[in-house]
C-alpha cells in the first residue's frame, strides 16, 4: 500500500485533473454557443423554414459534414499551422482548445438541427400568427421548446470532449490524458494509468449525471 | 370588418398547378360569426390563413379591419396580426410553458409590461372558466382546457377578429359544444368578429350567423344559416344539412315501411322557425280523413331560430292522402314526398 500511494504522485494527479476540467468546461461551452448557432442556421436556412436558403444551407451543412467526419487525432495535426498562428504555441492546454472546439462544435450542431427540427410546425406558424418576430421565435419558442434535447445533447457532447482532452494531452495538451500516458505508460506504472482512468471516468459520472437533471428538469411535455 | 376580393390561390405541385382557391369572393360583417364548410382539400384551410397572411394569394386581395393583408410585409403585418388571432385544431400552446405564460405570450410579444400583463393574464383565465390551473403545463390538460388557454391567448391583445381553424374537432362532443358556448359567449360580450372553418355542420348548426359552402376551392353556396338549412340548394350543402337533421337510420326506416304497408306516401316535413310551435299534426289529423304514422323527427337550434325536420307515414284513400299534402304545404312547412307506396 505504501508502494501504491508513492508511485501516484497526487499533486501532479490533481494539477492533471484541474488541466482536464479546464479544457473541458471551456471548450463545452464554446461548442455550447457555436453549434447553437450553426445548427440554428442550418435549421432556419432548410427547406420551408424562416430563413430558407439552399445555398447557405449546403454551405453549412458541408462544413459540419466534414469536421464532424474528420477523426479527432487527425484534426488536431491538421490544425497545428492554425493553432499555433492562434496560440503562438503548440503546448498546454490552451493550445488543445481550437481542435476541441472544431471537432465538436459540429457535431453538436447536428444534434441541435435534430433537436429543433422535432418542434411542432403548428408552434412556430401560432407564434407568427401572433406578429412574432424572428427574434422572438428564436429565443422564446425554438430554444425553450427544444431545451431538453439542446441539454441532453450537450451532455452527450460534453462527455465526448472529455475523451477529446485525454487525446489530445497525449501529444502534449496536459491533463489526465498526458498524465496517464506519460507517468503511467511510458514509465511503465500501470497503477498511474488506472488511478487516471477512474478520475476521468468519475468526471463523466458527474457531467452525465447534471445533464440528465437538467433534461428531466426542462422537459415539461 | 373583412372582404375578400376576386382570390385565387395556386400552389405549384408535381401534377401542374393546384387550384386551392379559385375566385373567391367574400365580405364578412363586423361582430358575424361566420363559418366555412367543406370537405378537406376543399380550399377551406387556405382560405382562412390568407386572413392572416400566413399565406399569400396568387391573385385579388384581402383586407382586414382597414388593413389590405396581401399587401403589407414585415412590421406592419405583424402589427395587423396582433389585431388578428387565430386558434387551431391541436392547440399549438407551447409545452415549456404554464397556462399563464403560454397566454403571456403575446403579450410579450406586443411589449406589454410586467405588471399590466400579469392583471391581463388574470382577466383571461378568468373569462375561459381556467381559474386554478394557471399554473399548470400543457401536458397536464384535457383537450377542452388547451382550447381554452388558446383562446385566451388569442384574445389577449384585444383582437378584432378571431380565426378558428378547425377550432373543434380534435375534441369529444361535449367539450366542443362547452367551446363553441365559450366562443359565443365572447362574440356577444366582446363583438368579436369570429371565422371558422369546419367540417363539421353541427358547429356551423350551434354558432353561425352565416354560413359559406367550399368545393374545390370555389364558394359553391353561402348564406343565412337558418335559409340554408330551409333551402339547400347544391348537393354538398345538402349532404351538410343532412349531417344534422336526418339521423342516418331514417332512410332505412321509411324503406321498410314502404315494403311493409305498400300503401300511402312517406313524406318528409321542414320546419322553420315559428312553424316548428304550431300544432300541425293534430290540425292534420282532424281535417283530413288519414292515418298519421310518425316515423323520425329531430329539431336543431340554430343562432336565428330553430329548424326541425319530421317523417310522418301518410295511410288512407289515395284522394284524402293527396288532400292533406296539399294542406301542409299551405301551413309554410317544407313537404318532400320521399316515395309512393
Amino acid at each position: 500500500m505504501a508502494n501504491f500511494t508513492e508511485m501516484v504522485k497526487w499533486n501532479q494527479l490533481l494539477e492533471a485533473t484541474r488541466e482536464t476540467l479546464y479544457m473541458t468546461s471551456i471548450s463545452v461551452l464554446t461548442t455550447f454557443i457555436l453549434g447553437l448557432v450553426l445548427g440554428l442556421l442550418l435549421f432556419l436556412t432548410g427547406k420551408g423554414n424562416m430563413w430558407e436558403n439552399r445555398g447557405m444551407n449546403v454551405i453549412i451543412a458541408g462544413f459540419v459534414n466534414i469536421f464532424r467526419s474528420i477523426p479527432f487525432i487527425i484534426l488536431i495535426v491538421l490544425l497545428i499551422p492554425f493553432t499555433k498562428l492562434l496560440i503562438g504555441t503548440m503546448l498546454g492546454a490552451n493550445a488543445a482548445l481550437p481542435a476541441l472546439i472544431i471537432g465538436a462544435a459540429p457535431f453538436y450542431a447536428r444534434m441541435v438541427e435534430i433537436a429543433l427540427r422535432e418542434i411542432d410546425k403548428g408552434v412556430i406558424e401560432a407564434s407568427q400568427s401572433m406578429g412574432a418576430t424572428h427574434g422572438h421565435i428564436i429565443f422564446k419558442v425554438l430554444i425553450p421548446e427544444s431545451l431538453p434535447a439542446l441539454i441532453s445533447g450537450i451532455t452527450v457532447t460534453a462527455i465526448s470532449l472529455v475523451g477529446f482532452t485525454a487525446m489530445a494531452g497525449v501529444i502534449g495538451a496536459g491533463g489526465l490524458g498526458h498524465f496517464a500516458y506519460l507517468e503511467g505508460f511510458q514509465r511503465n506504472r500501470p497503477i498511474v494509468t488506472l488511478v487516471a482512468t477512474i478520475a476521468i471516468l468519475i468526471l463523466v459520472f458527474i457531467i452525465q449525471f447534471i445533464g440528465d437533471y437538467f433534461t428531466k428538469k426542462t422537459d415539461k411535455r | 370588418m373583412i372582404s375578400i376580393k376576386d382570390v385565387r390561390k395556386v400552389f405549384p405541385s408535381k401534377q401542374g398547378q393546384l387550384k386551392a382557391v379559385d375566385d373567391v369572393n367574400l365580405e364578412i360583417k363586423e361582430g358575424e360569426i361566420f363559418g366555412v364548410i367543406g370537405y378537406s382539400g376543399a380550399g377551406k384551410s387556405t382560405l382562412i390563413r390568407m386572413l392572416n397572411g400566413l399565406e399569400l394569394p396568387t391573385e385579388g386581395s384581402v383586407t382586414v379591419a382597414g388593413r389590405v393583408i396581401s399587401k403589407i410585409r414585415g412590421s406592419e403585418l405583424r402589427k395587423a396580426r396582433q389585431e388578428i388571432s387565430m386558434i387551431f385544431q391541436h392547440f399549438n400552446l407551447l409545452w415549456s410553458r404554464t397556462v399563464s405564460e403560454n397566454i403571456a405570450f403575446p403579450l410579450e410579444i406586443a411589449g406589454v409590461g410586467g405588471l399590466e400583463r400579469q392583471k391581463r393574464v388574470n382577466e383571461l383565465i378568468k373569462l375561459v372558466g381556467l381559474e386554478g390551473r394557471e399554473n399548470a403545463y400543457p401536458s397536464q390538460l384535457s383537450g377542452g382546457q388547451k382550447q381554452r388557454v388558446g383562446i385566451a391567448r388569442a384574445l389577449a391583445n384585444n383582437p378584432k377578429v378571431l380565426l378558428c381553424d378547425e377550432a373543434t374537432s380534435a375534441l369529444d362532443p361535449q367539450t366542443t359544444d362547452s367551446i363553441l358556448d365559450l366562443l359565443v359567449d365572447i362574440n356577444k360580450r366582446l363583438g368579436l368578429t369570429i371565422v371558422l372553418i369546419t367540417h363539421e355542420m353541427h358547429v356551423i348548426r350551434k354558432i353561425c350567423h352565416r354560413v359559406a359552402v367550399m368545393e374545390s376551392g370555389r364558394i359553391v353556396e353561402l348564406g343565412q344559416v337558418l335559409e340554408v338549412f330551409k333551402n339547400p340548394e347544391q348537393p354538398i350543402t345538402k349532404r351538410f344539412v343532412q349531417q344534422v337533421t336526418v339521423p342516418e337510420e331514417t332512410k332505412e326506416t321509411a324503406e321498410h315501411l314502404l315494403e311493409r304497408y305498400q300503401s300511402g306516401q312517406v313524406v318528409q316535413l321542414s320546419f322553420i322557425g315559428e312553424s316548428v310551435e304550431q300544432p300541425l299534426i293534430t290540425n292534420l289529423i282532424r281535417q283530413n280523413n288519414v292515418t298519421v304514422n310518425i316515423l323520425q323527427g329531430k329539431i336543431s337550434q340554430t343562432q336565428s331560430g330553430s329548424y326541425g325536420t319530421l317523417f310522418i307515414h301518410l295511410d288512407g284513400d289515395e284522394l284524402e292522402v293527396n288532400k292533406a299534402v296539399d294542406y301542409i304545404r299551405s301551413q309554410q312547412v317544407g313537404v318532400e314526398v320521399i316515395s309512393n307506396g
